[in-house]
Order: C-alpha cells, then structure tokens, then sequence
C-alpha cells in the first residue's frame, strides 16, 4: 500500500487500519511514552498510574535489571549497579566521559569498538544497552495499554546531538525490538505539541533546558510547516550541572574531600536537587551533610546564593540562544514567542535570565515534562499512517558541522552547520600512487578547525578502486544525511563507473556485529537466532515491496510503463513471490534487488510526476 | 516521460531564470515541494522509494538554500551563464577593494584591544552589513537580462562583485567567531 503515497502523499489503500504508534521521550533524568488515543495525545502511565518513568537502570545477579523508581530508590545503596543518566554517556568515548565529571559514581571499561561499558555485577553493559532497557521498559508498557505490538515509534533526542550520540539512540531502539519511524529532536518535537494546541504561525523559539543537555531552537511555523530556522545547545549542560554547582558548594562548605564514596556522592547530589527545587517556591532552605568521618554539617542556601552558584550554566546557555539567532538570521523583536521546555525551566532563575535576554516574558504554561513526549506522539500516529490528510511537514537541521580531515590535521567542511535535512553532498578524491585500490577517510562534525577540537565520527575506508596511475582515478563520495540526522556515504569511480566498497568504523559506536550480538543476548531475542531473525527482516520488507508495487501498478502502471516494462517488473515480482515463501533469506535479498532493479524508473518516474503535480497546484495557484 | 534529473534550480521551481526571485513564492513552493517528496511522506514505503524521496528531498533542500541566499543566487546564476568560479584561484583585481579588504581586516583586529570591544565589533558588523545590501543591489543591475536570457552587461562586474561579497560573508563569520570569543571572557 505504500507505493500509494508517492502520488497521494499520506493515503493508504486500506484507510480504516489504525497502527499503533507511540512516541518515547528518552529523558537524562526521565523518560515518558505517549500515544494518540482517539484523536488526542496523551501520555501512558504505568500500572501505578505513575507517567514519567526514572531514567534508571539497576543490574541485579540474577534475573532482570530493574527500571524505573524502584532502581532510584536503591541508588544510594548499590551506586555502582544503578545506572542513572546513562544519556550523558551515548555515543561518547570514555575520554569525554571522564571529562564530564571526576564524580561520576560508575566503574568503567574500555571495549574494542571505542564505546565504553559500566562494570555492573550482571556484566559490562554499554549506554546502549542500558537505554536499550529504558526503551524496553517504555515499549512493554504501551503495548500493555494499547492492547497490541508496536508498528513503529518517534523517539525524540536532544537537537544538538552529534551523529554517534543519535545512532546510539537508534541502536538502542533496535536492541529493544523498537521499529524507529523517525529520531525528532526535542525542541521540534515540543514545537509541534505547542503550535498544533495554539495554532501559533509565525518565528519562535524553543528554549529546552532538560536534566542533562540543553538546546535552543528557533523555528518557523507556517501552516502546518514546522521549519527548524537554526538550532545551538550544549549536550552536557542541564539540570544534573545546576545541581552539582549546589552540590560543590556544600561539600565545599562540610569540607567533604572530591574522592568522597559513591553513595555519599549520590546522597549530596540529591540533595542538591531536592534543595534547587525547594527554592522554586522558597526564599532560602536549610541544607545539611552526614558525614560519615566527621561531624555533620548544617547550612542555609538562599535562593539569592543559590543563583549566584548557577548564574554562570545559566549565562552559557543564553550564549548559544544568541548564536542560534545569529544563524537564523532572526533578531529578538521578531519572535513571536519564547517556549520552556524541560523540567529546569521550573528554577525561577532560569525563567527571570531568559525573559531578559529575550527581552519578553517566555511562555511557561505548557507541562514542560511531558510536551516532548507529546509531540513525538503526535509525529509518530502522522507517520504510521493514521491522518493520510494530515499537511503537518518537520523540515530540521543538522545541529552540528560535518567534515573531513585534511592535510595538516585540518577539517574542511562539506556540510555546514544548520543545513535543512536530509542534505546530500558530493566530494571528489583521486589516488596519489600508482594502482592504489584504497582511500581512507576520517570524518568529523563540529566547527573547529583542527581535527583534534571536533568529534570523529568514523572512519571510512574505499575499497576496491580500480587500479589506476596516480590521479587518473576519480572516486566521487557522497554523503548523505537522513531525516533523523544520520549520516550515510557511498563511493564511485567515476571514470569506470565501478562502486567502492565503503568500509565504516564508528569512533564510539557499535559495529553492526556488536549489535547482533546484543540482540541474540537480549531477553526478545532470545529464543530465536540470528538466522531467523535475517529471515523475518527480509520477509517483512519482501511484503512491503509486494503491495507498495501491485497498489502502484493497479493505480498508473499503464500510464508510466510501456508493456515491456511492465512485462520485466511482473517476472520480477514473480520471482519475489516465490523467494519469499522459500527460508533462503539471501535469495529474498536477490529478489528484492531483482524487483527494486525492475522498478527503478517506474519509481523514479512517480516521484517526479509528484513534484510536478505539485508544481501544477502551484501554477493554478497563481491565476486565481 | 518526465526526467528532470538536468533542469536548473530555477526550473526546479518554475521560477524564472533571474536574479529577483520573488521570496515569498519561493517559500511557497518549497513547502510543497517538500509535502510532495520528503521522507516522512514516505515512512511505509518500500526502501527503495524511501531512498529515492531522500535523494529529491536533498536536492531540493539544496536548490532552495541557492536560490534564497543573493550570494549563492547570483554565483548560481553565473555559473550558468558559463562562468566557472575557481575557488582557490578566484581573487579580485580590484586594486580599491584589496585596499579596503585589507582595511577591515585591521579594523577586526583592533577590535579585542579597543576600550569597548562589543560596541567596536557591532559596529564594523553594521558596516558589513550595509556593504552586503549594497553589493546586492549592485549585482542585481550587473546580472540584467535581456527578453532571451542573455546578460545585458559584461560579465565581470557580476564576477566581481560575488568575489565581493564572499569576502563579506567571511569576515562575517570571522566576527561572529570573534563575538562567541568575546562573550566567554565575559561570562
């Protein structure tokens, strides 16, 4: 039925079939789930009727790790087995992780692939698979209220996210049996929850200050359009920072030495929090430190001092808000509206810095724990297919600069910094040695000029170049990034026409066979084995091939293809048709690249007749 | 058959092939250029149409930003015109504008050691500014056509004043570098 949408965008052939879709907020400090129930979305709530799940994961000896509050309230006790703010470790290597912060309450250990993994008594685990259970925890509960499986969801990540830190995310999904239907940045996702219930049109800015990262955003919103203008932030910047400010002050002041035991660690940084959110509504609150080698201390913390410790987190965000408006070319007076986002927008602090900067009172009446999830929720019933009408369009942008190490340990740009994804931009390389059949390629994303100031993000290796003398080859590289900010790269030489190989080596990520090998170990998986798993994935895209082409063909196939064509693609489908019910996953794969070979220009042909017909529209728009 | 891998940005649009490009329409059709071939429309499809939408969705994204920037627009234009811009070599000879680039240079790097370096750094970004809209319009008289498309003046008036205006939008970025620099020895 897909094919369909090509020339009806959004239209399924069989209207009526509701898919069950949900979006997951996957929170520093908490995570939410929220669906679209008839027509409104709203957000699940577990069987304790509680919404927002604890981002925390504790591993236990034997038997499942545990999620949620339960996991929280034993932090204290085993800090070393409960896992809290693993989105502060996703895609980063364990230099970056020592890097923010001596105190962190977990032992870890290098892996081969550069990614990290927490030593737990169930094991090591990577971030990936720590969030991958927070997702697993989120997907079992939807399933459970909405009374079936899954058929895809929006998981939502912050916008300044680098590359490593969303396929992170992405991977984590798959770990836990989640079909990903879009990763939406968080700002956008919050916009869409806002500018839907107001009906705002016009620029705005989302100011989203979570537990552990912090973005900005400004978009415009014209009918149905949400167009990300330009987006800055800070991924180790959030409420977790404003409670460590508060949480060195007392220890500071209870003389309480750095090397200080993982729980007591735990114990001051909660009681940090506790005291910031005191002083939403207070004017000063009483403080204290047990200590274990000394005598306890007792202290006051006014809220005036309070902001003096936060003052500066405080003042570094307002630094990115202004380089986002820079890049959009927006200045304050033509913003419509300022939007609080994420649970630290409650500290009075934040709110009165803000309204000075941007010179206007910002709107806080919306939740702002549970509008992102909300959002997601909304993007995702839009993307499974349920509102075939719906004229709601995300155009984002790539937070970050993505380029390539050049001679001297230099980066050239290929594609700037807030560029609308997907973005797709070619680069040509030759060889500088007589028959060299590789070239090795380091990309990175950041705005640096030295490759050391930005994050690697792969390595890429072009294989099987043709031999050649030295620069008669030309291999033409293309990158190319996807609506969820992923970055993918194919190779061709260019005077032979021959595809290289493209051999990809994350700097902090999972190689695919790492991710299997999670897969087979984690709990779904685990009866079936990686055989039948390759078989049911090739049998499911097997099918939506099948329909997408047989709705098409049923629709225009006539009016796009000669008989012959039409004879080529029918042997094809014929071919797949029979592959697909056979257990041989690699003949289905040969199938499928049989039939898509087949249909090519069919494809191709559809697509364009749909600009065109969007063109149409545009030129009977004009005469009236 | 409709191919249209070959047509111009301009056609792409259906806008016709000129430097004033009316914006507003411009935006209009982007956007359902967009609702008509972006991924998200195609979230249910087989991989290879979703792969297909990725690719027009990129090149229209890409045809859009050229188009709405002047800079980029009148370069574009150019390029079309048979122009080909060598970036490395592509220099003015311009003897009065060399002077002034080397001027505002100077100026720049003064900036951090004058008494109020923000107020210094706002003001040569208001000069750059105004230097912008006048190239503008400068390349908007150079890039002139006639009823058949043809360029009614010579060529490199238009060349450089792009050269020009890449300058600008260089010491831009160098004074908002500079201006994020300023702002962390502030805080």
């Amino acid at each position: 039925m897909a094919l369909l949408q090509i020339s009806e965008p959004g239209q399924s052939t069989t209207p009526h079939e509701h898919r069950l879709a949900a979006g997951i907020d996957l929170g520093t400090t908490n995570s939410l789930v929220a669906s679209v129930r008839s027509g409104s979305a709203e957000t699940l709530p577990d069987a304790e009727g509680f919404h927002l799940l604890p981002s925390i994961v504790r591993y236990v000896t034997n038997g499942d790790p545990v999620v949620g509050s339960v996991a929280g309230a034993m932090a204290v006790a085993d800090p070393l087995n409960t896992i809290a703010s693993v989105k502060r470790f996703m895609g980063r290597g364990l230099d970056d992780i020592k890097h923010l912060g001596a105190q962190l309450p977990y032992e870890f250990s290098g892996s081969g692939s550069g990614m990290p993994s927490i030593r737990t008594v169930a094991g090591d685990r990577s971030p990936v698979e720590v969030s991958s259970e927070i997702l697993r925890t989120l997907k079992d509960r939807a399933e459970h209220t909405l009374g079936g499986e899954l058929s895809g969801v929006v998981i939502t990540v912050p916008a300044y996210f680098d590359e490593a830190q969303r396929q992170a995310t992405k991977d984590a999904a798959q770990i836990a049996g989640l079909r990903v239907l879009r990763l939406l940045n968080e700002p956008t996702a919050a916009a869409v929850a806002y500018g839907l219930d107001r009906g705002s049109e016009g620029i705005i800015a989302i100011y989203d200050l979570g537990g552990g990262t912090f973005d900005i955003s400004i978009l415009r919103l014209d009918k149905g359009i949400f167009e990300v203008l330009s987006t800055a932030g800070d991924t180790a910047l959030g409420g977790d920072d404003l409670d460590r400010a508060i949480a060195a002050w007392m220890m500071e002041q209870a003389s309480v030495e750095d090397d200080a035991g993982h729980g007591e660690l735990r114990r001051l940084m909660q009681d940090a929090c506790a005291a910031k959110q005191a002083l939403t509504d207070k004017k000063s609150v009483r403080v204290e430190v047990q200590r274990s080698d000394g005598p306890d201390w007792q202290g006051e913390l006014t809220r005036e001092h309070c902001n003096e410790l936060i003052d500066p987190l405080i003042r570094k965000t307002l630094r990115s808000c202004r380089r986002a408006l820079r890049d959009a070319g927006v200045r304050v007076e033509d913003l419509l509206e300022v939007v609080m986002v994420g649970g630290s927008t409650r500290v009075p602090r934040v709110r009165e810095l803000v309204a000075e900067f941007f010179d206007c009172e910002p709107m806080v009446d919306i939740d702002p724990d549970t509008v992102v999830a909300i959002g997601a929720a909304i993007q995702a019933d839009i993307l499974a297919g349920n509102k075939p009408d719906d004229e709601t369009l995300l155009l984002d942008v790539i937070p970050l600069s993505l380029g390539l190490e050049t001679m001297g340990s230099l980066v050239e740009k290929i594609i700037p910094r807030n560029t609308t994804i997907p973005v797709t931009r070619a680069q040509e390389f030759t060889t500088f040695k007589d028959g060299q059949t590789a070239i090795s390629l380091h990309v990175l994303q950041g705005e640096r000029e030295l490759v050391s100031d930005n994050r690697s993000l792969a390595r890429f290796e072009l294989r099987e170049i043709p031999p050649m003398t030295a620069g008669a080859a030309r291999i033409r590289v293309t990158f190319q990034v996807d609506a969820d900010g992923l970055l993918g790269v194919t190779a061709q030489e260019t005077t032979s026409g021959v595809l290289s190989h493209v051999e990809v080596k994350p700097s902090y990520g999972l190689t695919d066979r790492e991710i299997e090998t999670m897969l087979t170990a984690s709990i779904n998986h685990a009866q079936g084995d990686m055989e039948m798993r390759r078989l049911q994935e090739q049998q499911v895209a097997a099918e939506r091939l099948l329909e997408a082409i047989h709705s098409a063909l049923l629709k225009d196939g006539d009016d796009f293809l000669e008989p012959e064509e039409q004879e080529r693609i029918a042997q094809a489908v014929k071919l797949l048709t029979k592959a697909r019910q056979g257990r041989d996953h690699q003949a289905i794969k040969r199938a499928i690249e049989g039939v898509e070979k087949a249909s090519l220009q069919y494809v191709e042909r559809r697509m364009n007749a749909n600009i065109q017909r969007a063109m149409a529209g545009h030129k009977l728009q004009e005469f009236e | 058959m409709p191919t249209n891998r070959c047509e111009s940005h301009f056609e792409l649009f259906g806008l016709p092939q000129s430097f004033e490009v009316n914006l507003a329409k411009l935006d209009r059709i982007y956007r359902d250029l967009q609702r008509s071939v972006h991924p998200d429309r195609f979230t249910n499809a087989s991989e290879q149409e979703r792969r297909i939408s990725i690719q027009q969705a990129a090149r229209i994204n890409d045809a859009y930003a050229i188009l709405k920037d002047p800079l980029s627009r009148g370069r574009y234009l150019l390029e079309l015109h048979g122009h080909e811009f060598n970036d490395e070599n592509s220099t003015t000879r311009n003897t009065e504008f060399l002077v002034e680039q080397m001027e505002l240079r100077e100026v720049l790097a003064d900036v951090r050691d004058s008494d109020d370096p923000m107020g210094a750094l706002n003001a040569l970004m208001d000069r750059i500014t105004d230097r912008l809209k006048e190239s503008t319009q400068r390349l908007s008289a150079c890039l002139d056509q006639d009823e058949t498309g043809q360029l009614t003046g010579p060529i490199d008036g238009a060349v450089d004043t792009v050269l020009k205006m890449k300058f600008y939008r260089r010491l831009q970025e160098d004074m908002l570098d500079l201006e994020a620099e300023l702002d962390n020895d502030l805080a």
